[in-house]
């Protein structure tokens, strides 16, 4: 499995990380290694076996629709960067 | 080449906000306006190692939607994580479905904007259940130039609703919709309140031309900030002129361009390109560890089936058959809601035409409701009461525009019955000797009338009624019409 510079790159940028080029350059042979490792999996013959979308065999793990006290909003907000005492505060979001 | 030989290609997306009295996957409240950041908990903060759990009856009212929308329903679902980074998402990602929705593939048949008698119909891709992202708020007061996020709306369920590229016209896109929202109301699964977002509507719009070299497609534009039906009315109709210019001037046709995102500028009346989210296409959708599938099983999807009731679509067409009423009539009738058509079915019954009732109702109890800012269920007359009022102006022992006066008293007088208003407003019947008298004293006091009449211009008749009316508010209009010709014919 051979990972590409820009393909690296493009992961990065989807998970907000910043990468200087040596980093790019020993992460891709990295992230290559553990793909291949991972592939592995294809030798496995899957043939007629149901896909599994999660590793629980249990199901239906549901609630009433009944309200449940949450947090104040001194504590929602208590651990917050930036508030103020009413909202969160971020950079501006534009449009 | 002229605009004709273009035709305009729309998909909507429908988010629809469940009526849950808590979020999909925690317990915090979902009341609109609430003081911000006070409806919030570890699980839609995204606090970690807060895990989320599925709330039963958003799953019963996508069933029940899904059901109604004519879909499929999986025998199984299961949820994944949608990942974006924005202020809003305090997860880092939204709990969507990707490949596994909880409702498949359906349809909406609506009645044709342009021809009310028939119908069209939308196909629709799928529904999906999904929590909402909080809201931000871009506030100068704040001082630093911050933006504020209130996530009281984090989680809130919606139910995505996709359609099959089938629209045509600004004006189906708009029936859809309207039909669409009068089905939720009748399901009561949705207040479908646009002004407070729990209905909000995306469209995908392009266009599919007639070239001498075959039939071409434009690129396809996703138009947002559709605040209303009459904005996706009108932001449709500018894409259509729009995209038509453009590919006069380019050329350019369908994935020869990225898709583009544009808005709709309701105060300017244009589309105008939005700044596209970096790579938002690459959502990287994996199933969600924290969420164990859910299977809907026969019994679940018959309790659902159970509660759907009539649906607009069928309501009009038995208004139709049962009643009689003509298209237009049911149409009006069943979009003011089932409470509207209960209260309908209630007046014919107590011995009303439906005809008659129909046409009450479009008049004095629509206008009155309106005026009045009153539902049906608040409106003080009773279905009951305005049925034995119109039954008897059906029978003849009370003349229509008495009956109105009789209406007016029981709006003031909500306790009183026919035989009090009457009292009240000196309804009496007039019998027929004493009506014959007022007619020949009408005639004797208008000679050039009867002469008129004479010679066959029955014009002046309107004003003897007038006056007959005047001296005896009681008199039927029609009976003094006709015992007026009556005694001229006599005179010979
Ligand atoms: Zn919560």
């Amino acid at each position: 499995m051979q990972l590409t510079i820009e393909q690296v790159r493009k992961v990065a940028q989807l998970a907000r990380l910043e990468f200087t080029e040596e980093q790019l350059e020993s992460f891709s042979a990295q992230l290559a290694s553990i793909i291949s490792f991972v592939e592995q999996l294809k030798d496995v013959d899957t043939e007629g076996v149901e896909v599994l979308s999660h590793p629980h065999a249990l199901q239906d793990a549901l609630r009433e629709d009944e309200v449940q006290e949450g947090l104040s909003r001194q504590a929602a907000l208590a651990n917050a960067p930036a508030h103020d005492g009413e909202c969160f505060l971020v950079p501006p979001v534009l449009g | 080449m002229t605009l004709d030989a273009c035709q305009l290609v729309v998909g909507l997306e429908v988010h629809v906000q469940l009526r849950t009295q808590t979020k999909l996957f925690c317990g915090c409240p979902t009341i609109f306006g609430a003081p911000a950041n006070t409806q919030v908990c570890p699980v839609c903060l995204g606090l970690p190692g807060a895990l989320p759990v599925l709330n039963r009856r958003a799953v019963e009212l996508a069933v029940q939607t899904g059901l109604a929308l004519n879909c499929a329903i999986p025998a199984r679902t299961k949820w994944d994580r949608k990942n974006y980074f924005y202020p809003d998402l305090p997860k880092g990602y939204q709990i969507s479905q990707f490949d596994l929705p909880i409702c498949g593939p359906g349809w909406l048949e609506f009645p044709d904007p342009d021809a009310p008698e028939h119908t069209l119909r939308v196909r629709l891709v799928r529904a999906h259940l999904e929590e909402d992202a909080g809201k931000s708020m871009h506030d100068e007061k704040s001082g630093r130039g911050d933006s504020r996020i209130d996530l009281n709306r984090a989680g809130t369920p919606l139910l995505e609703i996709v359609t099959e590229p089938d629209l045509r016209s600004p004006q189906a896109a708009k029936a859809f919709l309207t039909e669409l929202r009068l089905l939720l109301t009748y399901l009561d699964v949705s207040d479908c309140n646009m002004q407070e977002g729990s209905l909000r509507v995306d469209a995908n719009v392009n266009l599919h031309i007639d070239t001498p070299s075959g039939k071409v497609a434009t690129p396809i534009v996703e138009v947002k900030n559709l605040n209303s039906f009459r904005a996706v009315e009108r932001a449709l109709a500018y894409e259509q002129q729009r995209q038509w210019q453009q590919w006069q001037r380019d050329g350019k046709q369908l994935g020869e361009v990225p898709k583009q995102t544009r808005g709709w500028d309701e105060n300017q009346a244009v589309t105008v390109p939005q700044r596209e989210k970096e790579e938002s296409s690459d959502y990287r959708y994996f199933p969600d560890p924290d969420l164990v599938p859910i299977a809907i099983d026969a019994e679940l999807i018959e309790r659902c089936r159970a509660c759907l009731g009539e649906r607009p679509l069928e309501l009009r067409l038995r208004l139709q058959q049962e009643y009689g009423l003509t298209a237009y009539d049911a149409d009006v009738i069943v979009a003011q809601g089932r409470a509207l058509v209960e209260y309908f079915e209630m007046v014919v019954a107590k011995g009303a035409s439906a005809k008659r009732a129909s046409s009450w109702l479009q008049q004095d109890v629509l206008r009155t409701l309106n005026e009045q800012n009153l539902t049906i269920e608040q409106f003080p007359i009773d279905a009951d009461k305005l049925g034995e009022l119109i039954a008897a102006v059906e029978k003849g022992e009370l003349e229509n525009s008495r009956a109105r006066d009789v209406f007016q008293y029981y709006l003031g007088h909500p306790q009183a019955g026919l035989e009090q208003a009457r009292a009240a407003l000196g309804i009496v019947q007039v019998d027929d000797r004493e009506l014959t008298e007022l007619c020949q004293k009408l005639l004797d006091e208008h000679p050039q009338i009867v002469a008129q009449a004479k010679a066959g211009d029955l014009k002046g008749l309107g004003a003897l009624i007038g006056a007959a009316k005047r001296r005896n508010p009681n008199v039927d209009p029609r009976k003094v019409r006709s015992i007026c010709q009556h005694l001229i014919e006599q005179q010979g």
